[in-house]
């Protein structure tokens, strides 16, 4: 059976929105097959704006690995705008895919890509929209299968109504694996239906399939147990790791958007994960061990992805870009390559050290000085002992000091309140570390044409993290720290002036907080929000505190539990958490260790350079650090003189 | 800068919602997946030398907007044409090169032709509020500009408004009525557009579609008396005998 495009219905809608654009397809690197030449098909969503999901690099590579597959189809969906909304629901048209346009509910499979919690309100509109009962429970065999995944997949209790599969870590063997498995109940004649299916995706040991799990509860709320309702189905459930990044060169054929993005640029991941160890880094613990991709894989895929895509900017993505064993010379093979071209280079997320700033020369050598970004993250020597950011005032003040001597005017510096064990005056150093920054800057560029942003937002601890025991403090004490900190910044007027200042306030994290260290309880809580009318809670002109508040006053207190229990509590050791069913390969007990560390101030090194600390990733999955030098350099490219026409 | 070209292009389909912008920015990006030796302004930040003609408003559909580009190198505008349109998506077409000859592009075209399709339109209902329209001397209508809503004439500039043949054909798969017109409007300050026309139209007659028009550009270029429009890349053709095509 065919499936039609909505796109008749949905172009008399579009003249009556903003930015209709986004809702069109049409992208350079956008597959469109048809429906009956494919036997598996997939609509991935990332349940956020097409202007920030349309560059996310994890549904970009899933979508082309599996449109590799000649009898896959998948397309990609984004979260409509309320303005869309309203005419969709108005005139009956459904979640749209935006290749082909097709109904989101006729496909095998639905996956959403979470990098962060504020994306759930947003999955039940798509749900609602595209006509998929909200629960679980109530779907039927003409339902696709709902799969979470991407960061907030770790922790997926809070939507484990909603879901009906969730995979952990890294997606591109599991969507062919998950493939394999429709592929095969299929041609079986879809034996058992859809509790058949999710019961052979569950037996795999590494997809989640929460309805299969029952969830008992102690008297004061905590939870008592964690177990499977079914014989055949594991107690745990692992994450997925993607080894050797050389064999999967993904995206080869980035997709080139028509509207505008929050990133137009040609993403590389030059590793992934990050064994630093930042405390309150759920990404850096959950993507353990480090896994580095060649200096000529990268410079492969520059040379391609810029030839196919025509972008002009380059970003060497990974949780800690400076930290790649061939950076140095990865940076000046790049820029060399492309010194006579207008393409640029950008290293998002740095460390503070000196090195940092020779790369920084490498990559504006075409004199573009823009902005330098440093994540101090903690204002004093003790809170950044505590969160494991080590790094002294001497060489932050020295290493932005050598930025404003080498022409840099504007330094930004990222920092987080509320961090556990956090007081007020590890707060005002952060003023204190900003002026010197600036009194030290003027001295050394010789001018006053020199500027600092001090950025900070609110800590949310997660999941899997040596922090996932943390209370959080209050949007009151958060908002206190920050207006202290803004009068001690402004205390001195001269430097004051030339300090930007910007801040999130308490609210947002506190609900964040909620929705990361959530159990199945709080799922009530976020249907509650959306009926609500909560959408977009990533936004802040979307975002309402007073919402979320309310529809946890209104559900919470039948379970005997209410938002500070879920926040503002500590938790014990022997406290069984609602992820403890689900494995990052990071060992409890070691998670436990660096949280005591952590309060002791004691400081925990990198396990790429120094001996295994047995954080229990590697032997539990089975992972080993792979990382370089190779010892390659990236050769000069031949320019060319003729016109090229693109496949 | 060795060599200017003109390019004529559409717009079609889905990708007629692209804006301007929208456009721009896919250009550029294509003049670099072609290769193609484009010239550059001087200065701090240098921009590729691409200049448009007045371009179609965002959801309207085109087959003629125009824009001239300056390269460093010499190239066949053929194969120029041929890689360009391949490395933009399909809908953002590229329709014809040539070489620029003297005079400006802009002092070429001083109107457009339009297709205004009104579905669930009876063309009945077209032919009288077009009538009344084109009877009346001016006919007032408000849009919101960036300077808040303001009230101007779109009667003056409509060289030509009327209801074609085809509006007697049933129209397409949907098998609904759909009034078909065409329209010439000279381009003149304040822009009088194809939508400021359908404001007329319900500010005259009370016409008001029941579902958005679908609107296309078909042609732009210099007005003559009869209320023809010439061809803006003619004069190029015309003038075009070296490293021509
Ligand atoms: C680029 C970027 C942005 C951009 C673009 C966003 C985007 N759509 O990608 C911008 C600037 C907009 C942004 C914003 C934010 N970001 Co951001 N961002 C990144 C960054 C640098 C790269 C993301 C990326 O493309 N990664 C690479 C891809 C391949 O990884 P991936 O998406 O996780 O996908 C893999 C797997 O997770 C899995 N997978 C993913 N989805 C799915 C789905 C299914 C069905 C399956 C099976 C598998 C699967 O398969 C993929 C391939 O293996 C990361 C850091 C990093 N290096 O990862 C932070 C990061 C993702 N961002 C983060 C945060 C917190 C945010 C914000 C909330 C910040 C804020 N407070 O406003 C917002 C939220 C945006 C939103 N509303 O969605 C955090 C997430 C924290 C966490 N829990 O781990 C990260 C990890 C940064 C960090 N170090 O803390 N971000
Ligand atoms: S197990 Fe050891 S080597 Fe592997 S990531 Fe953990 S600390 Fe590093």
């Amino acid at each position: 059976m065919s499936v039609n495009s909505v796109f008749p219905q949905l172009e008399q809608l579009l003249p009556r929105v903003s930015k209709p654009i986004q809702y069109v397809g049409g992208e350079l690197g956008a597959v469109v097959k048809d429906w009956d030449d494919t036997v598996v098909r997939w609509a991935l969503m990332y349940p956020d704006a097409y202007e920030v999901g349309l560059p996310n690099q994890g549904v970009q590579i899933l979508y082309e690995v599996l449109n590799e597959q000649p009898d896959v189809l998948a397309e990609r969906t984004y979260a409509v705008w309320p303005d869309l909304e309203a005419l969709m629901k108005e005139n009956g048209v459904p979640q749209f895919t935006v290749d082909a346009h097709r109904p989101v509910k006729a496909f095998d499979m639905f996956g959403i890509s979470f990098a962060t919690e504020l994306g759930y309100t947003n999955l039940l509109s798509a749900l609602d929209l595209a006509g998929i009962p909200l629960l679980s429970a109530d779907r039927t065999d003409d339902d696709p299968v709902v799969l979470a995944g991407g960061h907030a997949a770790f922790n997926p209790e809070p939507i484990a109504d909603f879901i009906d599969a969730a995979v952990l870590g890294d997606g591109e063997e599991a969507v062919l694996e998950i493939t394999g498995i429709i592929r095969e109940w299929k041609a079986e004649g879809s034996p058992g239906g859809r509790d058949e299916l999710l019961l052979r995706l569950a037996r795999t040991e590494s997809i989640y399939v929460p309805r299969f799990y029952d969830v008992d509860y102690l008297p004061d709320g905590r939870i008592q147990r964690v177990v499977p309702n079914r014989p055949d189905v594991p107690f745990r459930v692992s994450k997925r790791t993607t080894m050797d990044l050389d064999a999967w060169p993904y995206p080869k054929k980035p997709l080139v958007p028509l509207a505008e993005t929050v990133h137009e640029r040609y993403a590389v991941e030059i590793f992934r994960g990050c064994t630093r160890g930042c405390r309150f880094c759920q990404a850096g613990m959950i993507t353990r061990p480090v896994r580095e991709r060649s200096i000529t894989t990268v410079g492969q895929m520059v040379k391609e992805g810029l030839e196919f895509s025509g972008f002009n900017e380059v970003g060497l993505l990974s949780l800690s870009s400076a930290d790649h064993s061939e950076i140095g010379d990865m940076c000046s093979g790049l820029a060399e390559q492309y010194a006579d071209t207008n393409v640029s280079l950008s290293l998002p997320s740095t460390r503070v050290d000196a090195f940092n700033i020779d790369l920084a020369q490498e990559l504006s050598r075409n004199g573009r000085r823009t902005g330098l970004t440093f994540a101090p993250e903690g204002g004093s020597e003790r809170i950044r002992k505590v969160i494991n950011k080590m790094v002294t005032k001497e060489d932050l003040i020295r290493t932005v000091v050598t930025a404003y001597s080498n022409g840099w005017r504007q330094v930004k510096l990222y920092f987080m309140c509320g961090l556990p064990s956090e007081t007020d005056e590890d707060v005002l150093e952060i003023a204190d570390m900003a002026h010197e920054v600036i009194r030290a800057g003027r001295e050394a560029a010789g001018t006053k044409d020199i500027r600092c942003t001090v950025s900070i937002g609110g800590f949310v601890p997660k999941p899997h993290t040596p922090f996932q025991w943390a209370k959080m403090d209050t949007p009151e004490v958060i908002d206190g720290r920050l207006r202290m900190l803004k009068q001690a910044i402004n205390s001195d007027r001269s430097l004051g002036r030339a300090i930007g200042f910007r801040y999130h306030d308490g609210e947002p994290s506190l609900i964040e907080g909620l929705l990361s260290r959530g159990d199945r309880r709080v799922g009530a809580v976020i249907r509650r929000a959306w009926e609500k009318g909560g959408r977009f809670d990533g936004w802040s002109e979307h975002f309402s505190y007073s919402r979320w508040v309310e529809s946890c006053a209104e559900v919470l207190p039948g379970f005997g539990v209410d938002l500070d229990w879920f926040t503002t509590r500590e938790r014990e050791e022997q406290e069984v958490l609602p992820w403890d069913h689900l494995d990052s390969g990071l060992d409890k007990d070691w998670l436990w260790q660096d949280w005591q560390d952590s309060m002791s101030e004691f400081e925990q090194d990198d396990c790429r350079w120094t001996p295994c600390f047995d954080c229990g990733v590697c032997p539990a999955m089975d992972t080993e650090i792979q990382i370089g030098p190779t010892g390659k350099k990236l050769l000069p490219l031949t320019p060319v003189n003729n016109l090229r026409v693109p496949a | 800068m060795v060599q200017r070209l003109r390019l004529r292009y559409a717009k079609r389909g889905p990708l007629r919602f692209t804006s301007h912008r929208d456009f721009a920015r896919a250009f550029e990006r294509a003049l670099r997946r072609a290769a193609v030796p484009i010239a550059y302004s001087q200065g701090f930040t240098p921009h590729p030398k691409i200049s448009y003609a007045s371009a179609a408003p965002t959801g309207v559909g085109s087959e003629a907007e125009y824009l001239e580009i300056g390269l460093q190198a010499p190239v066949d505008p053929e194969q120029l044409r041929v890689a360009l349109d391949a490395a933009l998506s399909p809908g953002l077409d590229i329709l014809e090169a040539v070489i620029a000859s003297e005079g400006s592009l802009a002092d070429r075209i001083d109107a457009s032709r339009w297709r205004l399709e009104l579905f669930e339109v009876e063309p009945k209902a077209a032919l009288a509020a077009v009538a009344a329209f084109n009877e009346a001397q001016e006919v007032l209508v408000e849009r919101m500009t960036k300077q808040g809503r303001r009230s101007f004439d779109a009667r003056a500039a409509v060289v030509r408004c009327i209801v074609t043949e085809e509006a007697d054909l049933p129209s397409g798969a949907m098998g609904v009525p759909c009034a078909i017109i065409d329209l010439v409007v000279r381009q003149v300050t304040p822009a009088v557009r194809p939508d400021d026309v359908l404001s007329g139209l319900r500010v005259v007659a009370g016409l008001e579609p029941p579902v958005p028009p679908r609107v296309t550009r078909l042609a732009q270029g210099s007005l003559t008396a009869q209320g023809d429009i010439v061809d803006p890349l003619d004069a190029d053709r015309e003038g075009a005998g070296i490293g021509g095509r």
